[in-house]
């Protein structure tokens, strides 16, 4: 008759349908959908997703080869004159010559992949750490957790400077790791402290009463109901590797490479020394770092939102 | 020979640095394919007791004596891998909330699959396959697209029920139902209970079940133990014990139990006191404090539990005195 019977009519087909769907929506698929729905998480997202397309297409995306010195910018190149804008170089000059623009897209390349790397390495030994603290409790858990507890206690930066300090020549691989490690101790902590409470859960005496091995017991039951934590955990880390990369190329302990690309370097290096030349060569890779971080950390936010099992439907 | 002998069964926690006596010696038996019934209150230590039983108590911090008695194989005795092997194959366990018994994040279908795997070596499909049947037979419509849902997706009833088909799975000997309906709403209690009947009947599976609710016992069990602070006070027949009641506790529970057949208006009877109210053991009847037939016999030295009409036991110096039922 109305309206408003026709519209409630098609709201509860639309319902019957959904529960007729049935089938399983595991944890993840439904946080995967719920995180479509959260402007935080697609804000955050579509930064990363930017500057990722970026990253990967970099030699087509770039108007130059980043590492060639171009004449028609080092003509008139002093120390108290870099050139700014022009047709073929719309970011101007870096202070050697260079397309500033295309070191900035190839930065994008260096310094995700520099987060990146760090964060998964971190999270892979991390949980491994966490993991067989949490689920082997006794001594074995008391020397892991003393021992980040001891990194810990170090200023994470501090702590970065220590180990890149500590080999003896710096690449970019000694800063990957090194961030990497800083980053250890946090997954170990917090993946120990959900399976600890993963292993007093009712679940898993369930399944300890049905016989099922130890090792299935922490493999099936107790390490994915402990993940949730990690995951978002990795996507704000992403955000801090990158700053702490950034950081130690600012510090000037990154790979010495003068032709490298990487945000880090650029602002700490040219952006400090020529800010009163040109303080674009500062602010835009602050501003590019800034801008993952951001993304990375809106991200994690709406992850966290998304895989809290109170907003589970 | 009964399929479970427990003798002597105590379990001592640390609590606070000091001593905390849980199980107190407690000794009952189950035939095969019988019910027997542990009731108490809260803290009496029916669960512990049969968490001891399964060996699932944690190591650190308990001391478990005694003897379990399982197929003349005592299981405290047993090496954790040994244990292992007949936990979910030769006994069978239930808890009392359904949600939190099952693993969140795995579909149901490989829950259930997950014990005929490592007990019965089957392999994933056919483990499915056996799955499927499984929660078809304790009563889950269209199990098929149940094997791929997950827990949440579940009601509460048809949670329980997939709990009462993993136990069920490996077709133990013995189940060990602990609260089961505790955590759900009185009709759902009444086919999970029936349904644990038929199951418990129909393959010969000897069954204990934990519970505080006296409704539950009477509709289930053929002996009925009732535990108080540790231990087992009265054990008797469920027959004798609903109809006869010797104990003042059992007594003062059956009194408290609203009932159709009485009338109506007066008051409910009451048992004095808290479970907190008590005096050791050692020192007398741990219930005295709050017994309305205290005599000064009762306190002093402990009560034996002496043998009772009909195979029963009791644990009294003034018992209730009841004719004997016909």
């Amino acid at each position: 008759m109305s309206q408003l019977a026709e519209h409630k009519r098609r709201r509860i087909d639309e319902l019957t349908a959904r529960t007729a769907e049935g089938g399983g929506v595991s944890l993840f698929r439904d946080a995967g959908r719920r995180l479509l729905r959260n402007p935080t998480a697609i804000v955050g997202a579509t930064i990363i997703l930017l500057f990722l397309v970026i990253a990967i297409f970099a030699p087509l995306v770039a108007p130059h080869d980043p590492v060639q010195r171009f004449p028609e910018l080092t003509k008139d190149l002093t120390v108290d004159n870099i050139p700014g804008p022009t047709a073929g170089h719309p970011f101007g000059s870096d202070p050697l010559g260079r397309d500033f623009m295309s070191r900035m897209i190839y930065g994008a390349r260096q310094t995700m992949f520099v987060g990146v790397l760090a964060t998964l390495i971190g999270l892979l030994f991390g949980v491994l750490f966490g993991a067989v603290a949490g689920a082997a409790g006794g001594w074995i858990d008391v020397v892991i957790m003393r021992f980040t507890d001891v990194m810990l206690a170090l200023p994470s930066l501090l702590l970065a400077i220590t180990l890149v300090a500590l080999a003896r020549q710096s690449t970019q691989w000694t800063v990957i790791v090194a961030v990497a490690i800083v980053n250890v101790p946090i997954f170990a902590r917090l993946l120990r402290g959900s399976m600890l409470a993963q292993r007093e859960s009712d679940h898993v005496l369930a399944a300890r009463a049905l016989g099922v091995k130890r090792r299935d017991i922490v493999t099936r039951h107790m390490l994915p109901n402990s993940l949730t934590a990690v995951i978002v955990q990795a996507t704000l880390t992403f955000a801090v590797a990158i700053l702490d990369a950034a950081a130690l190329s600012f510090l000037g302990l990154g790979d010495p490479d003068i032709n490298r690309a990487e945000w880090g370097l650029m602002l700490g290096v040219d952006g400090v020394r020529y800010f009163e030349v040109r303080p674009e060569l500062a602010y835009f890779p602050a501003l590019a770092i800034i801008l993952v971080a951001l993304g990375f950390t809106l991200l994690g936010e709406g992850m966290r939102e998304a895989l809290d099992p109170k907003n589970r439907r | 020979m009964p399929l479970l002998d427990v003798r002597d069964l105590s379990v001592v926690f640390q609590r606070d640095n000091k001593p905390f006596t849980a199980v107190d010696g407690v000794s009952f038996t189950v035939e095969p394919g019988q019910a027997v019934g542990l009731v108490g209150e809260s803290g009496c230590g029916k669960s512990v007791t049969s968490l001891a039983i399964m060996g699932l108590l944690p190591r650190r911090g308990n001391k478990v004596t005694g003897e379990v008695l399982f197929d003349d194989t005592d299981l405290l005795k047993l090496r954790p891998q040994e244990l292992r092997d007949r936990r979910g194959r030769d006994i069978g366990m239930i808890f009392q909330d359904p949600l939190s018994s099952l693993n969140p994040v795995i579909p149901l279908g490989l829950q259930v699959a997950e014990v005929l795997e490592r007990h019965q070596g089957k392999k994933r499909q056919e483990a499915l396959r056996e799955a499927r049947k499984l929660l078809d037979a304790v009563g889950i419509p269209d199990p098929t697209r149940r094997l791929k849902e997950f827990p949440h997706q579940l009601s509460g009833g048809m949670r329980q029920r997939a709990l009462i088909a993993i136990a069920l799975a490996c077709k133990p000997r013995l189940l060990i139902a602990d609260e089961p309906t505790t955590a759900l709403d009185v009709t759902i209690q009444a086919q999970i209970l029936t349904l644990l009947k038929e199951l418990v009947e129909g393959s010969g599976t000897a069954l204990i079940m934990i519970t505080h609710d006296l409704g539950v016992v009477a509709g289930l069990c053929d002996t009925v133990n009732v535990l108080y602070a540790g231990k087992v006070v009265e054990r008797a027949a469920r027959h004798d014990l609903f109809g006869a009641p010797r104990h003042p506790y059992t007594h003062g529970l059956l009194q408290s139990v609203p009932r159709l057949d009485v009338e109506r208006g007066g008051r409910l009877h009451q048992i004095r006191g808290s479970v907190n109210d008590n005096i050791p053991w050692s020192e007398g009847c741990a219930f005295a404090p709050r017994c309305d037939r205290v005599i000064d016999a009762c306190i002093g030295e402990t009560v034996p539990l002496e043998p009772a009409f009909r195979g029963g036991a009791l644990r009294c110096t003034n018992p209730v005195p009841q004719e004997v039922p016909a």
